[in-house]
């Protein structure tokens, strides 16, 4: 894991070392260990190095033998060992025992298509001098990122925008339709992102420059297509998923541990990183050590499911507690991290857990991110499946009492009235044809947060729709799934990669040089969870119930009972106490610091804030507004007014 | 009573933005003004400020979704027992 940058000059200029120099150092946070500037010309790669295979001998930017095939990566190729034999089977000499130099064999043999080989996480350029061609690829889910920009004449690319805008001509702007994007959905569609002219390359996506072209092509896709024909699943066929998805989760697990230096876990106190952790005590012999973050305040703390869990598989668990004022007090940093807006203050405890994994000596983590989108665990999924059981007889009065069920970890909400769950979720037959019907309820809650975008900004979005930009990121078989699927497809291809992987997940490991791992995020436990019928992943209203069959006997009942709870962090207390909001909080919110950036009303964020300072907002759209607008002024202060680094 | 409520309304669910044009008549939930936890804000501001206690049959969108409704509940539920 490591940071990558790089550029190359349209009109055949030579590569700036210096500014090279200062992209990668920019990202030095990614890679500690080592670093490296390779240039060719007009082309110029950059390398910031975490160690974690072949330690001594994988220095990059790396060449082929006759030098004309040049990589900056960032990522692991967690099958190279598979490919590394059977390339050498080829006649393929090797001058390391990197992954690295595994893509740029097997690049040689198969040019682009060889990614579809890949079973990793990763964001790598290759300069192929031969053809004059800059090779851009992502991973499958966008675990590892990339973005690029073109300025003057150059195009450039980096593993986080900051590097990007340390050439002086990339202009530095909000883009004001990734702003309402983030304001509905909590993502920018890729390949737009918060910053206009910046662009991320797409999850399943490479790209290629060449001849003062820029051309990505998909060379994946998630498909629900077979999941979505209505059958019935007898006993075994229902035992031989259960079967096969262990089996992959074993395999996919396995090749994940794959580091010369020791890998750690994080155990939440949940199903999923339960079973990763007891796959490894069960079924490899890796020492493991886990990590957990606890909260102060018990709606949030999990801290009792984490010690029985590590208790049954005698793991030894460090952990580290959060308190609202540890929240409080990484939030800006968090936002130098997420480069982003966010509406919630979730990825703070994350990036307070990866200081403690450094800490521990530790730069690797297997985690069990993904396996809620992939299987079904996720209470959007049971929500869908109520409304539109209720929306087949929109009369009924005992239907929609099904949804007292969702969200138990929610008390705020199970107080409400019934009348009142029905009117909210309310189904009518408009929305049921609705291609986004499973997240409408969110989408259009969030969205009320834009009654506080200032009028310049209204007025630029009055002619934008972000929903037809979500339209024509889908594909043409989408229509044709089950709703159920069709959920999964939103989260699983844009919230997992838009926030999940990158808010919470890579920025806030990486902010510390950690490198996280996803077994549920392997492509063949991934495209086998696709296959399996959606009855199975959600069984009546049990989630991830073939995931439950696997975990049989693997971690303790109690925990694979468990109601759902997904990962949350504590909000506006984090930001205000005894009436009065923390000394940044108060700066950023000022009215007229809110004028000067011109995204939001002064008078209207005021009403926002007098709300919290006398601790009157409770419900969820004032948080996520708070946090929303907090994380947009922190945001435009560290990277549009003042440069930070 | 209808000015408190209006007031209320849009400090508290359009954070003071009185642009969001809305009639007495709008329903909350259609025009989308109160979240899901919003109800029970309101719940709160018309207990405290009309000193009355709503019965958990009386939460209804028939008693509380648009100012008229709240008036017409109020006025019920402001007139002494004969």
């Amino acid at each position: 894991m490591c940071g990558i940058a790089g550029v190359l000059n349209f009109d055949d200029a030579g590569a700036d070392p210096d500014l090279l120099r200062r992209m990668i150092q920019t990202v030095r946070h990614r890679g500690p260990d080592d670093c490296g500037i390779h240039i060719d010309r007009n082309v110029g790669l950059a390398h910031a190095r975490l160690s974690i295979i072949d330690l001594a001998c994988g220095h990059q930017p790396m060449p082929n033998e006759d030098r004309s095939l040049w990589i900056t990566f960032n990522g692991e190729i967690f099958n190279y060992l598979e490919l590394r034999e059977d390339l050498i089977r080829k006649g393929h000499r090797f001058a390391t025992h990197s992954d690295t130099e595994v893509i740029l064999h097997h690049y040689e043999e198969k040019g682009e298509d060889c990614v579809k080989d890949f079973n990793g996480q990763w964001a790598f350029a290759i300069w192929d001098s031969k053809n004059q061609k800059l090779f851009l690829s992502r991973d499958r889910l966008a675990v590892r990122p990339l973005f690029y920009t073109t300025c003057n004449g150059v195009f450039l690319f980096a593993s986080e925008i900051k590097s990007l805008l340390r050439h002086p001509g990339v202009s530095r702007e909000v883009d004001r339709v990734g702003l309402d994007q983030v304001f509905t959905f909590w993502f920018t569609l890729p390949p737009r992102t918060i910053f206009r002219g910046i662009q991320e390359l797409p999850a399943g996506h490479s790209m290629t420059v060449q001849n003062g072209c820029i051309k990505s092509q998909r060379y994946w896709q998630l498909d629900y297509s077979p999941a979505s024909e209505i059958r019935k699943i007898g006993r075994r066929e229902e035992q031989e998923y259960s079967e096969q998805l262990l089996d992959l989760l074993v395999d996919a697990t396995r090749i994940r541990l794959r580091a010369d230096v020791p890998v750690g876990a994080y155990l939440s106190g949940g199903l999923d990183s339960g079973i990763i952790t007891a796959i490894v005590r069960r079924f490899t012999n890796t020492p493991l050590k886990a990590f957990s973050v606890t909260f102060d305040d018990p709606e949030f703390n999990e801290a009792p499911y984490q010690e029985e869990v590590s208790r049954f598989l005698g793991t030894e668990r460090h952990e580290i507690r959060c308190s609202y004022d540890d929240i409080g007090q990484v939030f800006p940093r968090v936002i130098w991290q997420t480069e982003k807006p966010i509406l919630r203050t979730a990825p703070s405890p994350f990036f307070i857990l990866s200081r403690l994994v450094r800490e521990q000596g530790y730069k690797v983590v297997l985690t069990g991110e993904g396996s809620d989108e992939i299987l079904g665990g996720y209470d959007i999924f049971k929500e869908t499946k109520i409304r539109r059981f209720w929306g087949v007889q929109p009369d009924s009065q005992v239907r929609p009492l099904l949804l007292k069920r969702l969200y138990p970890y929610l008390p705020i909400l199970q107080e409400q009235p019934p009348e009142y769950l029905k009117a909210f979720f309310h189904v009518n037959a408009e929305d049921l044809s609705n291609p986004f019907f499973s997240h409408l309820p969110r989408w259009m809650l969030t969205s009320r947060i834009k009654v506080l975008f200032s009028d310049d900004v209204k007025d630029e979005l009055r002619s934008e729709n972000c929903y037809t930009e979500l339209e024509a990121n889908l594909p043409e078989d989408y229509y044709r799934w089950d709703s159920f699927c069709r959920a999964q497809y939103l989260e699983a291809m844009f919230l997992l990669p838009g926030y999940i992987l990158s808010s919470q997940g890579d920025r806030m490991a990486m902010a510390h040089s950690v490198e996280g791992r996803f077994p549920f995020l392997d492509h063949r436990v991934v495209q086998l969870a696709a296959l399996i019928p959606p009855n199975l992943k959600m069984k009546v209203l049990n989630e991830k119930y073939i995931l439950k069959r696997c975990a049989e006997h693997l971690i303790p009942r109690s925990v694979e009972k468990r109601p759902k709870q997904p990962y949350r962090a504590p909000e506006g207390k984090s930001f205000f106490s005894n009436g009065r909001g923390r000394d940044y909080v108060e700066a950023a919110l000022a009215p007229a610091q809110i004028r000067k950036t011109g995204l939001f009303r002064p008078a209207a964020v005021q009403k926002l804030v007098d709300k919290f300072r006398r601790g009157l907002a409770i419900g969820i759209k004032d948080n996520m507004a708070l946090a929303g607008v907090l994380s947009t002024q922190l945001m435009v202060d560290q990277f549009i007014e003042h440069l930070m680094w | 009573m209808r000015e408190e409520l209006r007031r209320f309304i849009i400090d508290n669910f359009l954070f003071g933005v009185e642009d969001s044009q809305f009639s007495d008549d709008d329903s909350f939930l259609e025009k989308g003004l109160i979240d899901s936890t919003g109800v029970l804000e309101l719940v709160a501001f018309i207990e405290e400020q009309y000193g009355i206690r709503f019965q958990d049959d009386e939460i209804i969108p028939e008693n509380l979704d648009s100012v008229n409704k709240l008036i017409q509940f109020l006025n019920k539920k402001l007139v002494p027992a004969a």
